[in-house]
């Protein structure tokens, strides 16, 4: 695995990565959610040419913990072979994006509590390897032991203890074939000083790259800035940097503007559960028409531009009634979705709960957000980065979008 | 939709059996009560077409009047007659007879005299194509084929014949059998929700405990994306769980469904259908 930085805009950078497999792609990167190895709702054939840049997933290792499953990836040989995702990188992530929140509940030295398919337990060291060997990903995060900012100093200071005799355990149960895929976790939550202890044991290991956690707890964005950078500041610059818990459009302009080059987000499957498509637009050129200034923007106005708008609901009773939106979600996008459908198409698949909306809604909002991280890739190669992540949050702000400092909670649209 | 190939669209009148509790039929047309706000509202046979002609697909259907198979007595006659004077009000009523083809469907229930009657008046009516309506609803399958029977050889030869609401596999072989050329059915795709998978020996339930370490394929024979890519293992950890399970098993067994299909056709072109 090689990881070079190949330009720098502030502290926010791009990369280039090339995994074992021979796969290579550019950071900062989107990896797509996937569970028990598939993506939640696009048809797994239909991943390789959703997008370009479409190569990489994450995928939580606690789904594998028991049988059937731990078995049956062990015996198709590894994560890849398993889900028919060859020629795509999967990366271990330990947190459930998906799933419950972290509750900074007691650990012990042997492991840290998850939520497993067979309810909360206790995962060790052993047996969380044994499943990370199994799956043979291209890039695995260590044991971390993640709590909240709300907890106990003592609480805190034995998260930073156990995340790293973890990592070093972890360490020396990984296969010795597959070479340095390690990601070493940072944790350290409410403390910066426990922050930077954490992230200074980590940058003596023999890692790959790390993975800053106990983020997206509710923390304050000021904080979480704070937090990022003392980390950051500890670790070598030639080491990847994945952060997980952060994935709103503002999150992610943060962690990239602090150094971070991977995160996995479920900010498109966010939108898509609510029955809302990502509107928001990529290009600082094109400037806000005034025209757009004046106008009111409500979550049920389908207007054709899709420029003006963060976020469109395609439940909105205006597509079916009054007007018929037949424009795409957004005009000019060349996802699978916006070549062949309309609004007012999805607008009737949703009313008659059809779950292709769903997956219209997800590749459409998939494919714009790599998009956005694309325009984020070209702004630090321009090192107009700065200018970029101002533009982005004052247009947001602008258009009266509620800026998800946390993701929301899943809501169902049914 | 953007769907460059061809449609059916069905007139509505299915829904009489199964929110039957919900609906009043009269001469006029069917009440239903909208199971999305309570209102009601009047399907007629008029209204029915007009719907379909805006929907615009190659084939529509006329709107009959449906009854249970497992119904007795007068009811069923009055439904076959009214079927009768439904379909010249669907053939008024329909406005583009030269892009979309209106197919008439035979009622009568399983009595043969009533089925004679209305098979009769509709090769009368000389439509585009016929379907055999009000089956697969509970009856015993020796009524079943013996109306289908009945019905094949009382329509035209050179016209299609759509048995509606047919999909369980041998069911479409002992039709096709009998000479009938369509069929629609949920069954693949729910059966598909529900862990089961189509394969050439029969239903493979994929919930069940021996699946776990089965690692072949759901189907040896299939050469669709679920069947190259995943086992019968995977599948089983997916199925009851995640959504992309029912996907994956829906997309094998309209594959199946699909190969089922063009075997028939084949070896009927073949001559050699009967083995």
């Amino acid at each position: 695995m090689e990881f070079t930085v190949r330009a720098c805009s502030g502290h926010g950078r791009v990369g280039s990565l090339r995994l074992a497999s021979g796969l290579e792609f550019e950071t900062p990167s989107l990896l797509m959610i996937t569970r028990r190895g598939l993506p939640v709702v696009i048809p797994p054939e239909m991943l390789m040419d959703l997008h370009p840049d479409s190569r990489a997933c994450q995928f939580t290792p606690m789904h594998f913990l028991e049988d059937p499953l731990a078995a049956v990836v062990a015996k198709a040989g590894g994560v890849h072979k398993l889900a028919s995702l060859t020629g795509f990188a999967m990366v271990a992530v330990a947190r459930d994006s998906l799933g419950n929140e972290i509750a900074g509940e007691e650990a012990s030295n042997l492991g840290a509590s998850f939520e497993t398919s067979s309810g909360r337990r206790i995962v060790g060291l052993e047996k969380y390897m044994e499943v990370v060997n199994a799956c043979k990903p291209d890039l695995w995060v260590s044991l971390p032991d993640e709590v909240p900012h709300w907890v106990p100093e003592k609480r805190n200071r034995e998260s930073v203890d156990h995340t790293s005799q973890w990592l070093d355990h972890c360490l020396s149960l990984q296969h010795a074939e597959h070479g340095n895929r390690c990601l070493g976790v940072v944790v350290g939550a409410g403390s910066l000083e426990e922050r930077a202890r954490s992230a200074e044991q980590a940058a003596t290991r023999n890692v790959a790259g790390f993975s800053l956690a106990g983020f997206g707890l509710g923390e304050d964005v000021a904080q979480r800035g704070f937090h990022l950078e003392v980390a950051i500041a500890k670790l070598p610059n030639d080491k990847l940097r994945h952060v997980c818990g952060l994935g709103s459009p503002e999150e992610v302009l943060q962690a990239v503007g602090a150094g971070i080059d991977l995160l996995d987000s479920t900010y498109p499957y966010m939108l898509t559960k609510e029955c809302l498509a990502m509107t928001f637009p990529l290009k600082m050129e094109v400037p806000l028409r005034n025209a757009d200034r004046d106008m009111q923007p409500t979550p049920d106005h389908g207007v054709a531009s899709g420029f003006s708008l963060a976020k469109v609901n395609l439940r909105s009773a205006t597509y079916g009634g009054g007007r018929i939106d037949e424009t795409p979600l957004v005009t000019g996008c060349k996802c699978y979705t916006c070549k062949r459908h309309t609004k007012v198409y999805i607008n009737q698949l949703l009313n008659s709960n059809e779950t292709l909306a769903q997956t219209l809604l997800e590749i459409h909002n998939t494919y714009h957000y790599l998009e956005f991280f694309k325009a984020i890739r070209e702004s630090i190669k321009a090192d107009k980065f700065h200018e970029f992540r101002t533009w982005f949050t004052s247009q947001r702000q602008e258009l009266g979008v509620l800026s998800l400092g946390n993701i929301p909670r899943v809501v169902s649209c049914n | 939709m953007n769907w460059p190939r061809a449609l059916l669209t069905d007139s509505g009148g299915f829904q009489m059996v199964s929110l039957l509790h919900l609906a009043d039929i009269t001469e006029e047309g069917v009440t239903f009560q909208s199971p999305v706000d309570g209102k009601p509202m009047l399907l007629t046979p008029e209204d029915s077409i007009q719907i379909q002609n805006k929907i615009g697909a190659d084939i529509i259907m006329a709107l009959d009047d449906v009854v249970k198979t497992t119904t007795t007595g007068p009811r069923v006659e009055e439904a076959m007659y009214r079927t009768l004077r439904w379909i010249d009000r669907c053939i008024a009523a329909h406005s583009r007879p030269h892009e979309q083809n209106l197919f008439g469907i035979v009622q009568g229930g399983l009595d043969p005299q009533l089925r004679d009657i209305c098979l009769e008046g509709l090769v009368a009516r000389n439509l585009p194509g016929y379907a055999i309506g009000g089956l697969a609803g509970g009856e015993g399958k020796d009524a079943f084929w013996r109306v289908v029977a009945q019905c094949t050889a009382g329509l035209p030869e050179d016209k299609p014949r759509y048995v509606m609401g047919i999909g369980f596999p041998l069911d479409i072989v002992v039709c096709t059998a009998l000479g009938a050329d369509m069929y629609d059915c949920v069954y693949p795709t729910r059966t598909a929700r529900f862990g089961s998978a189509l394969v050439s020996e029969g239903v493979l339930r994929l919930t069940h405990a021996a699946m776990a370490t089965d690692y072949r394929p759901l189907d040896s024979s299939c050469t669709c994306m679920v069947c190259k890519r995943y086992t019968r293992a995977y599948l089983h950890t997916l199925v009851t769980k995640e959504a992309m399970g029912s996907q994956l098993v829906s997309y094998h067994n309209i594959s199946h469904m699909m190969q089922l299909s063009r075997n028939l056709h084949s070896s009927i072109l073949e001559g050699r259908f009967p083995e």
